[in-house]
């Protein structure tokens, strides 16, 4: 055997490493084939274009339809909707009880696409900036998810051990602590309101994902890629960064797109409580929660809300469904 | 299996300890006092400081709250919303009315679940699963409180066969539609949960040599897949609590069942503070309770847990 002299050998330098590592070029590859597994499922493929336009309808909706967010109008209070051109196809035509309302009142002129509220409120603008409220929660739950969750999740797993074990039981604790009892006793300590509720989801929202990416980095570790890594030099950030991080980018965005529909839950949850976003302020959560006290007469305050919620959440569910199809069919329970 | 069960109940109390430890903490921070009813004698301030220690230091004030709670399960006086009734007094009589209605969506949800997600894994890819799939997806999507919203105008008021609020003199009839209303989530999930596991039960190598015996279909499923596949359904147990007591909130506050779900967000409305803390500690209790029997059940079911865990 001949003998292995220290001198043959070079210890790369980070930057070395990483300007070798640009040469490989999978990650692209990955996730063509993703996308051309989750163009096969239509339902998530509709859903997707369903979320754009909620998108759309939340962004430029409340500028269009002719009122104003939080406009009172005594005279128009409970005016069911109606919706011109649509209006003579029989539905949403201002009709309760077979009687025309605005014909009858004599607003011949006057619109309300999802009706007026209680106050005389248009609900289409309403509605739409309670969808605001929505997507900003999602958005936030994202940012959480990504900032806090990965983070506690690759720390976690990576350097294990002592830093784990004491990581671990943290969290054991956390999640031992149902969701429920957290945000309401942060409400209870601030004010209902957005902040406790973005708050509260700090506190629980990243559980989930930090659990995920811990277990997938304890298997990605122990691989002989990693190994190679480190024999040439490349530092742990480096590695997290470069190596463990693209090959669990697929369960990341599968994780992150389940805990978007149960932060808009959440919201739309507590505001019907009422420990959420206060009126006057309008969200999805709110205008359920007001309009369910009148569901019996005026059905048309809830109706619209609802759907809306629900359809959102049904878009991101199928989304969140395909996108786990398409990157890791395998994965399951989350 | 012994070390297992005493390491999961340490950690266990562990976390309950830490949500009193919480909740005191809380109470610290939060305005008022009991001294707020001018209608309160010299005598009852001197007795309610001598029982709850408010004229103590913090430790002993937290030594006595600690002590209060668990020799007595006093968790002091309601503040608003029966004026200085003991908070157990109030709570605990509406438990079992929110206990049993969970418990019935729980049994309700997973018997409907199991059926519809081994209907769709015996007949994967055909309409059955499709529909079962979407049965899912929806029951997953949609707030419990708009399933007791529809289910209260459809079934209250179109067509009146049940009380669109809840009926003291016919309770069982009463809790049916919160009830369902709670269970369509359970049964999503459980849907769900089944479907993935028995499709990947039944591909396994087992499952052929016992098709290859000539079982009937019936019995292959029923007899060699769903057992093995239900095994893992247990694991989602522990998250199905949280969405019950989640659920019974609004369910409750929908069809005014007298719940701790409606009290709890009555006290929320009126700042009545003890009768939070108190069903806060109860749903942890609920919640961790479960949590742990979920765990020593599976630990006796799936040996690999156990060594895994309990190492």
């Amino acid at each position: 055997m001949t003998e292995h002299k220290k001198e043959l050998f070079k210890r790369l330098e980070p930057k070395e490493y990483v300007t070798q590592e640009l040469i490989s070029n999978e990650e692209p590859k990955f996730f063509r084939d993703a996308y051309r597994r989750f163009k096969k499922n239509k339902g998530a493929h509709i859903a997707l274009f369903m979320i754009i336009g909620i998108l759309f309808l939340a962004a430029f909706g409340p500028l269009i339809g002719g009122h104003v967010y939080n406009e009172v109008i005594t005279q128009h209070i409970n005016l069911p909707p109606r919706v011109p051109f649509i209006e003579n196809l029989g539905i949403l035509n201002g009709m309760r009880d077979n009687v025309n309302i605005y014909l009858q009142k004599g607003f011949n002129d006057v619109y309300y696409w999802f009706g007026a509220d209680g106050l005389g409120r248009d609900l289409w603008v309403r509605v739409w900036m309670g969808t605001r409220i929505s997507f900003l929660v999602a958005f936030v739950a994202v940012l959480i998810d990504v900032i806090i969750g990965i983070s506690y999740g690759l720390i976690s797993g990576y350097y294990g051990g002592k830093v784990d074990m004491v990581m671990q039981r943290f969290v054991e604790i956390i999640s031992g602590i149902p969701n429920l009892v957290v945000v309401i006793l942060l409400v209870l300590v601030l004010k209902p309101g957005l902040q406790s509720i973005i708050f509260a989801l700090m506190i629980t929202g990243w559980i989930s994902m930090s659990r995920v990416v811990r277990s997938q980095v304890l298997k990605l570790k122990e691989l002989e890629f990693v190994l190679a890594a480190r024999t040439l030099g490349a530092s742990s950030f480096v590695i997290i960064l470069k190596e463990i991080l693209p090959n669990i980018i697929g369960q990341i965005i599968v994780m992150t797109m389940f805990s978007i529909p149960s932060a808009i839950f959440y919201e739309s949850f507590l505001a019907f409580v009422g420990l959420g976003l206060q009126p006057p302020l309008a969200s999805l959560g709110v205008l359920i929660s007001t309009g369910y006290q009148s569901l019996l007469i005026y059905p048309h305050m809830v109706i619209f809300p609802v759907l809306v919620l629900s359809l959102l959440m049904l878009s991101f569910n199928l989304v969140a469904d395909g996108l786990r199809d398409a990157f890791d069919p395998k994965m399951k329970g989350f | 299996m012994f070390k297992y069960i005493t390491r999961r109940m340490f950690w266990s109390i562990v976390t309950l300890f830490t949500i009193l430890i919480l909740l005191f903490l809380l109470l610290q921070f939060l305005p008022g006092t009991p001294f707020n009813d001018e209608k309160l004698s010299e005598a009852s301030k001197a007795l309610l400081n001598a029982k709850y220690g408010l004229d103590q230091p913090f430790f002993s004030r937290f030594g006595i709250y600690m002590k209060n709670i668990l020799t007595e399960f006093d968790f002091g006086i309601s503040l608003s919303i029966q004026r200085n009734w003991m908070v157990k007094n109030i709570v605990l009589p509406r438990l079992g009315i929110s206990v049993r209605i969970g418990l019935q969506a729980l049994a309700l949800g997973t018997f409907m679940g199991i059926i519809l997600g081994v209907l769709s894994a015996s007949k994967k890819n055909t309409w059955v699963d499709t529909l079962a799939t979407l049965i899912a997806i929806v029951g997953v999507s949609i707030p419990s409180y708009v399933f007791a919203l529809l289910l209260s105008y459809v079934f209250g008021f179109k067509i009146p066969i049940f009380s669109i609020i809840f009926n003291f003199n016919d309770p069982i009839k009463s809790s049916i539609l919160p009830t369902i209303a709670l269970s369509m989530f359970v049964m999503a999930q459980v849907t769900r949960f089944l479907r993935t596991e028995l499709i990947e039960v039944l591909g396994s190598d087992y499952i052929r040599l016992v098709e290859a015996k000539g079982v009937s279909k019936f019995k292959v499923i029923y007899r060699h897949g769903l057992r093995n596949a239900l095994i893992s359904v247990i694991t989602i147990l522990g998250p199905l609590t949280v969405t019950l007591l989640t659920g019974s909130l609004v369910v409750e506050k929908v069809y005014a069942v007298p719940g701790i779900g409606s009290l709890l967000v009555n006290g929320i409305l009126t700042n009545d503070y003890n009768v939070i803390v108190m069903i806060a500690f109860v749903y942890s209790a609920l919640y961790i309770t479960m949590n742990l029997f979920v765990d020593i059940l599976y630990g006796i079911i799936d040996p690999r847990i156990r060594v895994a865990k309990g190492a």
